[in-house]
């Protein structure tokens, strides 16, 4: 369904909302991976993000995603300076990461601390996007909900003790998606949620002995 | 929210409503959230487009590319022209403004795409300057332009790679022709008609960036579908009816769209991009970037 406010916005720093505010976001959602700053990222560009990625500044966008700018701000101009001073190491890699890969995709792997996470992500127009793979693990996160992304080993009755604890917590489930490599194999789960969950609900998914990480995704869009 | 602008115009019509009135409703049953809040969000819309106007008009910024820039201030301070004075040089000057601010990387709203920012903007506040229009008719205005985009979106495509500049800076013209001619007092049928005097005016337009770049021609487009706009506003409320329905000229946009060759949807492939002098030029400003990056 589309909004009137999709129309008439997003309000973003220029000049594409492709190739600048939606790259903006894919950074946004990797940055939440680490939980905050990533010490380290490499950013490998795809399709047109390599080829007219720097006249659109994409490069910036996403270097400002990860130091947590949002698409309207104005400091995504000079980010990959700002990343520089505060000691970031960015490194922007071109390459081609399948036929079938959307033209404006590309693949961040952020590194913060002893945490590692990389995630393929495509920004599809309109300043829409689409992280497809976590980790490997294949996914679907828009990022126009709150988003709760966790690994878990393949416990019986492991989804309703984390839906128990999100309802616990007061939040109401949009989606909830399930999938894992094999039977028996870690499953991942993508909770969309309608409020913003705090830090002690992610603790305490957390605290489920079966719960390998957890991680909760800013709402970017909508 | 509206598929049909028929529709829509009949449901205004029947319950003797503007389309503002009738989309803002619309939206606030969709979306679950009051009027009154969706009316913030647009009203803080307005204040951006008005602020990257203004900003733009100083004519101190140049593109990542340094492909565009200044060309707002020429029209602003520069010589005279037959339209010296006029609301529509006025106009052109904001359009322009708007997509020179978005090109060196400002703030901007993407009403409907950033590439084609630049016409609701010049459109709705160079006529609420020229006539002392207050902010909340703006909104409306805005509301208006934002169910015509949608129902372009849902029928035919607002994104150039999809369906060539007609679907963005023609869009945008079919979305600023509709919502001023209601701003101007037109009647819900009158902006049907603007929608479709503007949207036929580019169909069939490219989308041939220089380098894939939204700097050349995205900024003079803005400024040239700001002008269709504008002709359809008058041709609309001096009771010109154009007899093709609106729904059936955007079902066509999108037709052309999906026909359109790829070399034509923003890949830089053909048209302006492809002739000699854009190649050379993209080339030259991609070596540059790359030297400045390194």
């Amino acid at each position: 369904m589309v909004s009137l406010l999709d129309i008439i916005g997003p309000v973003m720093v220029g000049p594409s909302s492709s190739h600048t505010a939606g790259a903006c976001k894919l950074g946004l959602i990797a940055r939440c991976l680490v939980g905050g700053t990533p010490d380290r990222a490499r950013i490998e560009l795809h399709g047109s993000f390599a080829r007219t990625g720097e006249g659109h500044g994409t490069d910036k966008a996403i270097a400002g995603g990860l130091l947590g700018f949002r698409p309207d701000d104005e400091r995504l101009r000079e980010a990959v300076e700002i990343a520089e001073r505060e000691g970031v190491e960015y490194r922007f890699e071109k390459t081609t990461l399948s036929d079938d890969a959307h033209p404006n995709s590309v693949r961040i792997t952020v590194e913060r601390g002893d945490r590692r996470h990389v995630m393929l992500g495509a920004s599809l127009g309109a300043g829409r996007i689409h992280v497809s793979e976590i980790d490997g693990f294949p996914v679907e996160v828009l990022g126009n909900h709150y988003t709760i992304v966790l690994v878990a080993e393949d416990v019986k009755g492991s989804v309703a003790r984390i839906t128990a604890r999100l309802a616990e917590a007061g939040l109401n489930i949009a989606t909830l998606k399930l999938s894992r490599k094999h039977k028996g194999g870690d499953a991942l789960m993508v909770i969309e949620v309608d409020e913003p969950p705090d830090v002690a609900v992610r603790d305490q998914l957390r605290a489920f002995p079966w719960v390998r990480w957890a991680h909760r995704l800013e709402k970017v869009s909508g | 929210m509206y598929r049909s602008l028929a529709e829509a115009i009949r449901d205004a019509e029947a319950q003797g409503i503007t389309l503002a009135r009738l989309a803002l409703a619309a939206e606030a049953l969709d979306q679950g959230r009051p009027v009154e809040e969706i009316r913030a969000a647009l009203r803080r819309a307005l204040d951006v487009m008005r602020h990257a106007a203004d900003r733009g008009l100083a004519g101190d910024l140049r593109s990542v590319s340094g492909l565009v820039g200044g060309d707002a201030a020429k029209l602003r301070f520069g010589p005279p022209g037959p339209l010296a004075g006029t609301l529509f040089r006025d106009v052109l000057a904001r359009a322009l403004a708007v997509q020179e601010v978005n090109a060196a990387m400002g703030v901007i709203v993407a009403a409907p795409t950033a590439g084609g920012a630049g016409v609701l903007p010049a459109v709705l506040t160079g006529l609420a300057a020229d006539r002392r229009i207050d902010d909340d008719r703006l909104v409306d205005a805005l509301a208006t332009a934002g169910l015509i985009g949608a129902v372009v979106a849902e029928r035919a495509s607002l994104s150039g790679a999809e369906g060539g500049c007609q679907a963005e800076t023609g869009a945008a013209a079919g979305m600023a022709a509709g919502a001023a001619t209601e701003m101007l007092g037109g009647t819900p049928t009158q902006v049907g008609h603007a929608v479709a005097l503007a949207q036929q005016a580019t169909l069939g337009l490219i989308c041939d960036p220089l380098g894939g770049l939204v700097e050349l021609p995205c900024v003079f487009r803005n400024a040239t579908g700001s002008a269709i706009a504008l002709a359809a506003v008058e041709m609309a409320l001096a009771g010109i009816e154009f007899a093709i329905p609106c729904d059936e000229v955007i079902d066509v946009m999108g037709e052309i769209g999906r026909e359109m060759d790829v070399r034509y949807r923003e890949t830089a492939g053909g048209g302006l991009a492809a002739t000699p002098t854009g190649r050379r030029l993209a080339r030259e400003r991609l070596v540059q970037l790359k030297r400045a990056g390194a």
